[in-house]
């Protein structure tokens, strides 16, 4: 099953280059909603061999990953998209040629530190520690780069997911605290910046966090 | 011997059929019945029987251009075996100069173009130019990790180690470098989403407009140069993807033309349901594929699976 | 008759004849011709010997006598390394003193026998560069290098920008000797301090990891500015064009290759390197030669764009050391082989082809008198020859076969491909990285000389005068035919080539290497550029008898319906290259004076398009300002009274002469 979870993980690099270097807010929820899907399969995949009892907390992971964030929180963000009437990022701190150069970078930062990281347990896939680093690096590229408060949940979502790959690592020694401990602070994370994007919205027409710099002293 | 003169008849006769395939896979999505699949020889006769026009402002290079170019594909097709069909020139090295052979033959088609003094073609000559220079890393990188994997620099050998069982170790690594070499595939040969060859105007001057000066036994070499060069990009995806025991023997040798038909149906239906890029997003769409490239490159070295 | 006899009497030569065309000044045609005639001469003799001794083995020479400076011997000596830079220096130098004959002619108003004196000088200095094994003798010839080079880069010094052209390069060059002196120095320390002596340096093998990466990182710099490395090669795009063309080609053939050369002498000296050396000279490499070749491309200066070339071939060059010592490193003597002796092979090829090329931009600017690629256009009709011979040097450069360029970048790529599933891990890695940037910097490269073989020699003129351009003298014609026919015979002969380069290289690998395997590896390459121009002639033949007996029309070029297009509507060069420079955006600043039309019958309209090179803006400026502002400090020390001076020599002497006996007495 190496070669499988290996596929799906790098699925998952994949979108992560995708969101980093389209600049439409459209593709990016898409493409964040697809990493949801990805991720959903791959506790059982990497997880195959497992009793009927870990069967059960691994089944109810994949199920809450796929409901939360290939369904609800995509279609939320779609929601607050359609209000906001943004289609696209215009004009990003780091534009998107660069971002996708560094996201290569990146990528291959995660590699080297996770060949380096020395992992108390044995895991499922040589791969899933250096792609839970790269989807983090990445997220933070995309919530460093990005004006847009909605690509901003977009770049949290996908570290989210990365902590989320990286606990997978740990899914069968602690299987259910820290997976319920991920999607817990996930939904926060949601809630605060769709309150904050509402409020920008209402008070300023605009959901651009550049505006936002106008605030300081 | 008798592979080399397989080889060569597979080079020299069967590329103008993959121009028909897509045709017919274009006029089939658009519900159309579509120029014969024969149509591209019977234009190259066509054309070899013609006279020409030249241009005042032209030099020697504007006649030169088609004949390099069509002389380095025809070279670059002795490096790239055609399935259980072994590659006339075999050694370590090949790869590069495959990419560097079909260098040359860009190099003299935009000198051409430039020789006419158009701004139209010198356009063309100018896209063409950022596009391929940008899909060369690319390449190289594809190319990179197919040496990496077989452990060998010549195209022959390691298209000939790529089993069975390395799909089924190596899959995202194949994976990757696939997706790569078709996005390279559709940028050197001028195709949807890179550039529209079935037209020349203004927003889609690529290679099409380079050689809108070209006329008579010069377009010829050139329409067949460019068939046989989409046919050799499609003979490296085609023995990417499959594995080389599928491919030996003479069946393999058959399994391997129909490939190729099946690679220009896909570049047909391709350009059927996708829309031309930008202009501006082109060099992201090929710097895109670089960085599957480099992707596939970082896995293979720091993922563990080798 | 040994090889160093053979140098010594070409230094003679050289020295002799640069003298008698001082003495000759009254006749500006004639010290040229002098001088030249004794460059031409000598460089052939040495250029002879020097292949002969490389082929048949290279024994290593050495001379030591006593001279009266108080640090150890006169020394020079030659090795396979030494003799490798003198074929170099002897090749590109023959043929740029060749040019200079007619080249000089259009300066019939100036005193031209002081530029063909410090020319003479300069390849005099180089060949002593390379042969001196002390560092005094060295750094001597190195400094009358410098400062030759710097009164022929000022030959025009009525003109602003070549005043500070100069002005730049000197300050570069003497940055660069401090840190070489600092080097020599420092090795000169570690080995007990006693002598400057290259053989000793050599023989010390066992450095401490620190020591050697201080003298790595201090070789890199200093060696560095020299040869052009991003980013302290601001002076080498000023100093180019400024100069004569037969000195840019020696220059930016030869000279900057100096730096190289240094770089490869103190490896030598530094015994087996670690994994991270070769990993950080890939890095310089492959940002040399992508910034360097991106900045090319931006370039409507033709001798500037070539000058930016240097930097882009140096940092192929690099590239190549890189791959050498990532074999090192992990001791595969096979690829460090291949890497050496294709950064070595790029050495020479670069003096050929660069030489060539700017010779044939010497001969339009004598044609044309401008430098504007965007001025010119359609060359090619009055200039045949000096068109073709640019269409081949174009073709080398960008490393395409059947030319020379080829055979050296395919070596590196060889060893680096080998390289990336050789070895493992780092290795592996920096290797993947210099085969990527070696493409990048192909495909770049391609875009660029197509640019400008395309702007400046094809199509319709721009200007009237590219209308009524005129061919080249005698002497220019035959200097940029013999470079040509040097590229083509290395590209269709790289056994031959291999051979050249075998000795040096084993020499730099230390280890048993195998110079045979590479020489076969090559053969194919041979084999494929034959067929190539055997295909090429058939299929012109054919198309030859298609169209015999057929129509043939010759029109205006098609202008899409419009019916008055003019030659100014034609693409130029900033246009080709603007869509290639757009997602390089970030490393360059776009200067637009813009005046667009307006009205409805608008009548003139302007658009004018720059881009500066900011390595010295963004990196050198700030540098600089904060090492002054750093030594503002002691500026309390300088009060303008002569009296305090003397009291601080005063003081300095008291100083010195208190410690020395306070040792003598310990």
């Amino acid at each position: 099953m190496t070669s499988l979870s290996a596929l799906l993980l790098l699925a998952i690099i994949v979108t992560d280059l995708y969101i980093i270097s389209t600049g439409r807010l459209g593709s990016c929820i898409r493409a964040t909603a697809l990493q949801g899907v990805l991720l959903a399969l791959l506790p059982p995949v990497i997880y195959a061999d497992s009793t009927a009892e870990q069967w059960f907390h691994i089944g109810l992971m994949s199920v809450g990953t796929l409901v939360l964030k290939a369904g609800v929180i995509p279609w939320l963000l779609a929601r607050a998209m359609r209000e906001a009437n943004v289609r696209r990022e215009t004009e990003p701190f780091v534009s998107l040629h660069v971002s996708v150069v560094l996201g290569a970078l990146l990528v291959a930062l995660g590699f080297w530190m996770g060949k380096r990281l020395p992992l108390p347990v044995p895991i499922g896939s040589p791969l899933l520690v250096p792609a839970s680093l790269a989807t983090i690096l990445m997220g933070f590229l995309v919530l460093v780069g990005r004006k847009m408060a909605i690509a901003q949940v977009v770049g949290y979502l996908v570290l989210e997911n990365g902590v989320f790959i990286f606990g997978l690592t740990l899914a069968r020694a602690l299987p259910f605290v820290i997976e319920l401990g991920v999607l817990l602070d996930l939904l926060v994370g949601v809630f605060v910046m769709g309150i904050a994007i509402h409020h920008i919205s209402r008070e300023f027409d605009d959901i651009d966090t550049d505006a936002l710099a106008s605030l300081r002293d | 011997m008798r592979d080399i003169i397989i080889h060569l008849v597979i080079l020299l006769v069967l590329p103008p059929l993959l121009l028909g395939a897509i045709t017919k896979t274009k006029a089939f999505f658009a519900g159309r019945s579509g120029p014969p699949l024969l149509q591209t020889y019977h234009d190259i006769y066509r054309l070899l029987r013609k006279g020409a026009v030249y241009s005042t402002a032209t030099t020697w290079v504007f006649r030169a251009g088609p004949i390099v170019s069509l002389a380095t594909v025809m070279i670059a097709g002795l490096l790239v075996p055609f399935g259980g069909n072994r590659a006339t020139f075999v050694f370590a090295g090949d790869m590069i100069v495959f990419a560097y052979l079909l260098g040359l033959g860009r190099f003299f088609t935009m000198a051409a173009a430039l020789d006419t003094g158009s701004s139209f073609e010198g356009m063309g000559a100018s896209r063409e130019a950022a596009f391929a220079s940008l899909a060369e890393p690319a390449l190289f990188l594809v190319l990179a990790v197919l040496a990496v994997l077989a452990h060998s620099v010549s195209l022959q050998e390691a298209f000939g180690v790529l089993a069975t069982g390395t799909w089924g170790q190596m899959a995202p690594v194949l994976v990757v470098a696939c997706i790569g070499l078709a996005v390279v595939l559709l940028a050197e040969n001028s195709r949807i989403p890179v550039d529209d060859p079935a037209t020349h105007l203004e927003l889609t001057m690529l290679h099409e407009v380079m050689v809108l000066d070209h006329s008579g036994p010069d377009l010829a070499f050139i329409v067949y140069g460019s068939t046989m060069k989409l046919f050799l990009f499609g003979a490296l995806l085609l023995q990417l993807v499959l594995p080389a025991p599928v491919l030996l023997g003479a069946q393999g040798v058959g399994l391997f033309c129909v490939g190729e038909l099946v690679v220009a149906v896909l570049v047909g239906a391709c350009e059927s349901i996708i829309a031309r890029l930008r202009l501006q997003r082109v060099p992201q769409f090929l710097v895109a594929a670089a960085v599957l490239g480099g992707l596939g490159v970082t896995i293979l070295f720091a993922g563990g699976l080798r | 008759m040994t090889l160093l006899s053979v140098v010594a009497t070409s230094l003679a030569l050289l020295f002799a004849s640069g003298v008698a065309s001082l003495l000759l000044y009254r006749s500006p045609r004639f010290a040229t011709a002098v001088a030249s005639a004794g460059a031409v001469i000598g460089c052939v003799m040495g250029l002879a010997a020097s292949v002969y001794a490389l082929v048949s083995g290279a024994p290593e020479e050495i001379v030591r006598a006593a001279w009266h400076l108080p640090v150890g011997e006169f020394h020079v000596g030659v090795d396979a390394l030494s003799i490798f830079f003198l074929l170099c220096i002897y090749v590109v130098s023959g043929l740029s003193a060749l040019y200079a004959v007619g080249y000089m002619g259009s300066y019939r108003e100036r005193n031209l026998a002081l530029p063909a004196f410090f020319f003479n000088l300069l390849i005099v200095s180089m060949i002593v560069v390379v042969v001196a094994r002390d560092a005094v003798l060295f750094l001597m010839a190195w400094e009358i290098m410098t400062m030759a080079s710097y009164f022929l880069v000022t030959f025009e010094d009525q003109r602003d920008e070549v005043r500070r052209a100069g002005f730049t390069y000197l300050i570069a060059s003497h940055v660069s000797v401090v840190f070489v002196f600092v080097l020599f120095a420092f090795l000169s320390h570690e080995t007990g301090g006693a002598s400057f002596d290259f053989g000793g340096f050599a023989q010390h093998q066992s450095w401490p990891h620190a020591v050697g990466a201080t003298a790595l990182v201090l070789a890199l710099i200093g060696f560095g500015t020299k040869a052009g490395f991003w980013p302290m090669h601001i002076w080498l795009p000023d100093a180019h064009p400024a100069a004569p063309s037969h000195v840019s080609a020696l220059m930016s053939g030869v000279m900057i290759k100096m730096g190289i050369y240094g770089i490869l002498r103190t490896l030598t000296f530094l015994g087996p390197p670690p994994i991270w050396w070769g990993g950080l000279v890939v890095a310089i490499g492959a940002v040399s030669g992508i910034i360097g070749v991106i900045y090319a491309l931006a370039q409507h200066d033709l001798k500037r764009l070539l000058a930016y070339h240097s930097i882009e071939n140096i940092g192929i060059i690099a590239l190549g050391i890189g791959v050498g010592l990532i074999g090192q490193a992990f001791r595969n003597p096979a690829l460090a082989f291949a890497g050496y002796a294709g950064a070595l092979l790029h050495v020479l090829n670069h003096g050929l082809f660069k030489g060539l090329l700017f010779h044939c931009a010497g001969s339009v600017l004598h044609a044309t008198g401008t430098r504007d690629i965007d001025k010119l256009g359609g060359l090619y009709r009055h200039m045949k020859l000096t068109g073709t011979t640019f269409l081949i040097g174009a073709v080398a450069i960008c490393g395409l076969p059947p030319l020379n360029g080829f055979v050296s970048e395919w070596l590196i790529y060889y060893g680096a491909f080998r390289s990336g599933f050789t070895l493992s891990g780092a290795g592996a890695i920096a290797a993947v990285v210099a085969l990527t940037a070696l493409s990048l910097i192909g495909g770049l490269a391609v875009a660029c000389f197509v640019k400008v073989f395309g702007v400046v020699f094809l199509g319709a003129p721009r200007s009237p005068e590219a209308e009524h351009a005129h061919g080249a003298p005698l002497s220019m014609r035959l200097a940029t035919v013999a470079g040509a026919a040097a590229c083509i015979a290395i590209g269709f002969w790289p056994q031959g080539a291999v051979r050249i380069v075998a000795e040096p290289a084993k020499l730099l690998v230390g280890q048993e290497a195998t110079a045979g395997d590479l020489a076969t590896a090559v053969g194919p390459i041979a084999l494929v550029a034959a067929i190539l121009a055997g295909l090429t002639l058939t299929l012109a033949l054919l198309r030859w008898s298609l169209l015999r007996g057929r129509e043939i029309r010759t029109t205006p070029t098609w202008g899409c319906g419009y019916p008055a297009t003019t030659p100014r509507m034609q693409y130029t060069a900033a246009s080709f290259a603007s869509p290639l420079l757009e997602p390089f955006a970030m490393l360059l600043r776009r200067r637009v004076h813009q005046d667009g039309p307006s009205g409805y019958f608008p009548s003139h309209a302007h658009h004018d398009l720059h881009y500066d090179d900011l390595a010295g803006e963004r990196i050198l400026l700030p540098l600089t300002r904060k090492i002054v502002a750093a030594l503002g400090r002691m500026r309390i020390i300088q009060h303008g009274h002569i009296n305090i001076y003397l009291a601080y020599i005063l003081l300095t002497f008291v100083v010195l002469l208190a410690w020395q006996l306070a040792r003598l007495r310990g």
